[in-house]
């Protein structure tokens, strides 16, 4: 069998029952390095299950997940890949600081019974400048409004350079300010450090028209795969009544007519 | 051997008591610190609770009771982190199972015996005023074990607080750091037995962090601060408890609640999130 070593993430005839229910069924797709990928649908199409199953929290059913070019359980230097889950379940009152809780990302590439050096803390605040935070690093989480919060989260991502980025619902709720300095953070480390990209998100607001590619799960299998472009000549049906779908998906439909 | 101290620390029982509650209130508060972050405020009360049975097993059998509480407490501890891990705990319920069989069974085991007397009440609420230098020794060694346990893994286990599946994720060993933390907790219980009791350990546990949290600029001087108000709250409580003539495990975590109120009043921090709507 042949890896392809461009290819960050190889997903295979993923199958997933969540107590005899099926939830993903028969899932192919692939991000290829660099490139910054969407998956959306609705409710319930199995999108977080998905991702638990490509970052290794959940082993699949049936069919093959590589991830960086191995199967998640045997990825060795597991800091290559960033992850913000959904919705921050930070404790309600943590004392820990803002640059705290970013060096506390960095660990997984450092080694987590080690003093931090030099080097780490200059990439703490790196990771904080790029996501608009870098006057915080003193600050009290609990201080911050949500906003603030998400982006303290996606630097602590960002702070170990991951080759692959992924984020479920990272956007969710939001200010427009926060949304912005978060679409230029994830284009910087696209751009600059060739990262890719795995969004899986409701609303993709300001990252619209960074998308190279948007697949779209439905009831457990990909019913989208191609350029936002190629979705919106689709005509926005994929068996879903027009009522039922996000908003985002026909803000997405009307900037991609309107080009 | 007397040191030259100040009255009321003048006394060899003093400052034995001294030297056992300073290595306590300064421990218990480090474990705390990520116990509460946790919302697992009441583990180590649970623990206590198991550590008593295993106290009465020892005192049944002729075994020193510390050895015996401490295989009760870690073994609990490590079934409950088990439990809790795999989500089965079912609420709190798995976990009132476990802890009241454990008070429970002591009592029942220590009266078969014959021992449900003072020293059963001695180990319930703490006899720090008895302690022997053997005693005192040994919570110097659990003191330091769970000390420099906690230097080698703070950052760790603050980045599982943060969020437990990207610390998973970033290839940290979640399910081991967590049941270390659970062991860390039953040793601390077990030394803090003899200072303010099973029933009370948890409270040199969590009050001082909650003081601490309020005070405190980072999460790094919350552990420094809990370290040191767990520690001032037994000076003064066993100053108070000398002077008074009190149950000295009481006062002491009677001023550790007395300096948690305190902090509520003056060292509140800037309010809720700033533009919290935002979010």
């Amino acid at each position: 069998m042949t890896i392809d070593t461009a290819r960050v993430l190889d997903v295979d005839d993923v199958h997933f029952a969540y107590r005899e229910e099926p939830v993903l069924r028969g899932v192919t797709l692939h991000v290829d390095a660099g490139e910054f990928v969407a998956l959306a649908g609705p409710n319930g199409s199995g999108k977080s299950t998905l991702l638990r199953v490509v970052l290794g929290l959940a082993p699949p059913d049936r069919g093959r997940v590589h991830l960086l070019g191995t199967p998640p359980g045997a990825l060795q230097r597991r800091w290559r890949v960033g992850y913000v889950p959904q919705r921050s379940v930070l404790p309600e009152h943590l004392p820990a600081t803002v640059t705290e809780v970013v060096s506390s990302g960095r660990i997984a590439r450092s080694g987590w019974a080690r003093r931090q050096r030099a080097a780490d803390a200059q990439a703490v605040e790196h990771a904080l400048e790029s996501v608009g935070v870098a006057g915080l690093g003193q600050r009290r989480m609990h201080e911050l409004s949500g906003g603030q919060q998400q982006r303290v989260l996606i630097a602590k991502a960002l702070v170990n350079e991951p080759s692959l980025l992924v984020l479920d619902e990272p956007v969710a709720g939001v200010d427009a300010e926060s949304q912005r300095l978060f679409r230029d953070a994830l284009v910087h480390l696209q751009r600059e450090h060739g990262a890719a990209v795995f969004l899986v998100s409701h609303e993709f607001g300001a990252v619209a028209d960074d998308l190279d590619r948007l697949l779209v799960l439905q009831a457990g299998k990909v019913a989208f795969d191609g350029t936002p472009a190629e979705f919106a000549a689709t005509g926005v049906s994929l068996g879903v009544h027009r009522d039922d779908m996000p908003v985002w998906l026909e803000g997405l439909d009307e900037r991609a007519r309107e080009r | 051997m007397t040191l030259p101290l100040p009255w009321p620390f003048d006394r060899e029982y003093m400052q034995l008591a001294l030297l056992a509650g300073l290595v306590v209130g300064t421990c218990a508060p480090l474990i705390g610190t990520f116990l509460v972050q946790k919302r697992l405020s009441l583990l180590g009360d649970g623990i206590g609770h198991i550590a008593f049975a295993g106290v009465a097993v020892g005192i049944a059998t002729g075994v020193w009771p510390v050895w015996t509480a401490m295989a009760a407490a870690v073994t609990g501890a490590l079934a409950i982190e088990w439990l809790r891990g795999r989500g089965r705990t079912a609420g709190d319920l798995a976990l009132a199972l476990f802890f009241y069989s454990g008070i429970a069974g002591g009592i029942v085991v220590m009266s078969s015996a014959g021992s449900l007397d003072a020293s059963a009440m001695g180990y319930l609420f703490g006899q720090i005023l008895v302690v022997s230098p053997g005693d005192a020794w040994t919570i110097v060694a659990i003191g330091a074990a769970v000390t420099v346990t906690l230097l080698v893994t703070w950052r760790a286990l603050l980045s599982i607080v943060i969020d437990e599946e990207a610390a998973r994720v970033g290839g940290l060993p979640v399910d081991r750091l967590n049941l270390l933390l659970a062991a860390l907790v039953a040793v601390t219980v077990v030394a803090g037995m003899r200072v303010v009791g099973v029933l009370l350990v948890a409270a040199l546990m969590v009050l001082p962090v909650g003081t601490a949290q309020r005070l405190a600029p980072s999460f790094r001087l919350t552990l420094v601060a809990a370290s040191a108000t767990g520690a001032g709250s037994v000076v003064l409580g066993l100053a108070a408890a000398r002077l008074w003539d009190l149950a000295a495990g009481g006062t002491i975590v009677l001023v550790a609640a007395a300096a948690f109120a305190l902090s509520s009043l003056v060292g509140r921090r800037p309010g809720p999130a700033l533009g919290a709507g935002t979010r």
